[in-house]
């Protein structure tokens, strides 16, 4: 639940204060090319000026995330449950799961840009790609793990695979849902920037590749500095959706972090 | 005052006290899980019948198969040989209207005590076509009305880790009864609660069963309890089970705890308590030759 108490928010606060002085001190004593490492007052700097360039590529790299996040999850869900509820579909297309989610993702990318060219399709598909292997695998464990007291509760009823689907197991389901979204999340932002960094004319990732070989430094850390944000800010969306809907199964600890 | 009838496997089956119809019948039933050399029996060839309305207690030494039966009866689980037959239907994937509570609350971690209540509403048709409509409010009420009757007016909000374990095992309780099943499994409901709240419990499920006398199957390892709820008692044997014992219990209802430390009570007691011990000393005689063959 993200339900920290005050202390603990400002103690967060300060480590993230003391790493960028820190940074910047560090800068400073060692004399440090700003073409090596900029200090990060020069990137924020950088970040204000160029923001209304960023703006549109912040839009690019967040929509193709999205949507392949989405595209990502509902295929995900679909697959895990089907793998989840029938023991032997979960023996079977495991090492296949695996298999598929050990391919380094990079590797793909070309291949997607040669079947769809260069652009937004390739980072939508990366960023899938990348984020439905920990829904599938979280999902499929979560009802696999269902306590079949649980289902005897129903079982006796006379209720239906289905019902017993619908009212138990994805409920049940739901904290392992929650953690792996938020690691999805991440993973399809490295899935996006990753293509756009390869393959594509737009997007934070292009935009971080040609400062770089521009030699302009900050810009470079200034798109990292976005990425990060916006990481950070889906991350939370999805602690606060994860603590409305998931609460009953934190109760007992402040935060699960994954 | 009461009527022991001793009953041998062989020997035919007990007669229901009353011509009431059948509610439960296992004709020749057992329960063998896995196969090959790991089978293990879990219920020896058993006929029991049950008429409507009766209030059956099952004891017996721990492993022999009690809770199986009441596996049976729910179709939770299959025989293995023989036929099981309850509201005059075999058992198939589809069960009827069964209440069924277990030692384990087993409530729903993320839903309230009153959604809990009402799952089976959600299941169990006539119910359950109603559910979506404007009956809610009426369901709603009917959760809270078996919630006061066990003692639990106004937890129906609380989740079910905001409540203590005799707490949960009343909703438990409620939960097995709001769809008016003909038919109450229960499964050593008692079995964690401590001896106060366990009187409590039985005195309020007589009542229940007075008011709307369902058939009743309740495994126990409690005599007192056995002797205290049930119109008959079945002992059963050592694993591989089967019934050593049919016996009609007559003592007046409602019975009162203070009853329970009567003479009669206790005899009974005690004689349930021989017909345990001999099983399982039997069933350790049986275990002495066989690690000796």
């Amino acid at each position: 639940m993200p339900d920290f108490d005050y202390r603990q928010k400002a103690w967060s606060a300060g480590l993230i204060v003391l790493f960028f002085v820190a940074w910047e001190l560090f800068c400073l004593m060692t004399g440090m090319s700003d073409l090596v490492l900029p200090r990060p007052s020069q990137v924020f700097v950088t970040l204000f000026e160029k923001f209304p360039i960023l703006w549109p590529h912040i839009l690019q790299t967040l929509a193709t995330t999205m949507i392949g996040f989405v595209l990502g999850v509902g295929l995900g869900v679909v697959l895990g449950a089907v793998i989840g509820v029938s023991k032997t579909a979960y023996d079977t297309a495991y090492p296949l799961l695996v298999g598929f989610s050990s391919i380094p993702k990079v590797a793909v990318v070309p291949i997607f840009v040669l079947w769809f060219g260069s652009g937004s399709v390739p980072a939508v598909l990366t960023a899938l790609s990348i984020c439905f292997f920990p829904i599938v695998v979280n999902i499929a464990t979560g009802l696999a793990t269902t306590e079949p007291e649980l289902e005897d509760v129903l079982k006796a009823l006379g209720a239906s695979k289905l019902d017993i689907l619908w009212n138990v197991g994805l409920p049940r389901t739901m904290p392992f849902f929650f953690a792996s979204l938020k690691v999805a999340v991440s993973y399809a932002f490295v899935g996006a920037v990753l293509s756009e960094t390869v393959a594509s004319n737009r997007g934070i990732g292009n935009v971080m590749m040609t400062a770089s070989s521009n030699f302009n430094v900050p810009l470079v850390f200034a798109g990292l500095f976005v990425l990060a944000g916006l990481g950070v800010a889906l991350y939370v969306i999805f602690s606060v959706i994860e603590g409305r809907v998931t609460g009953w199964a934190t109760r007992k600890s402040d935060v699960i972090a994954t | 005052m009461m009527r022991m009838q001793p009953h041998s496997e062989f020997s035919g089956l007990p007669v229901p006290a009353s011509a009431a119809p059948i509610a439960i019948e296992l004709s020749e039933a057992s329960v063998t899980f896995g196969r090959g050399d790991r089978a293990v029996p879990a219920l020896a060839t058993t006929t029991l019948r049950i008429a409507d309305g009766e209030f059956v207690a099952l004891v017996g030494p721990s492993g022999c198969g009690k809770s199986t039966i009441l596996r049976l009866a729910s179709g939770l689980v299959q025989p293995s040989t023989g036929v099981v037959i309850v509201g005059g239907r075999e058992v198939a994937a589809r069960a009827l209207r069964v209440g069924m509570a277990f030692q384990n609350p087993t409530m729903l971690p993320w839903m309230t005590i009153e959604r809990n209540i009402m799952l089976p509403l959600k299941i169990v048709e006539p119910f359950r076509s109603q559910f979506r409509k404007l009956r809610k409010t009426e369901f709603r009420d009917k959760a809270n009305a078996l919630l006061e009757q066990v003692g639990l007016k106004g937890f129906g909000n609380r989740y079910p880790w905001q409540l203590s374990g005799g707490m949960l095992q009343r909703a438990n309780l409620c939960r097995a009864l709001i769809h008016e099943p003909r038919m109450l499994l229960l499964d050593e409901p008692f079995g964690a609660l401590d001896q106060f709240t366990r009187e409590e419990l039985w005195s309020i499920l007589q009542d229940l069963w007075i008011a709307h006398k369902p058939t009743v199957l309740l495994v126990t390892h409690d005599l007192r309890e056995a002797a205290f709820l049930g119109s008959r008692i079945c002992v059963m044997s050592a694993r591989p089970g089967r019934i050593l014992d049919d016996s009609h219990v007559t003592f007046a209802r409602p019975r009162t705890v203070a009853m329970t430390f009567e003479p009669d009570f206790v005899a009974l007691n005690q004689k349930l308590r021989a017909f345990i011990v001999d099983a399982r000393t039997a069933s350790k005689e049986v275990a002495a030759t066989q690690g000796a063959a």
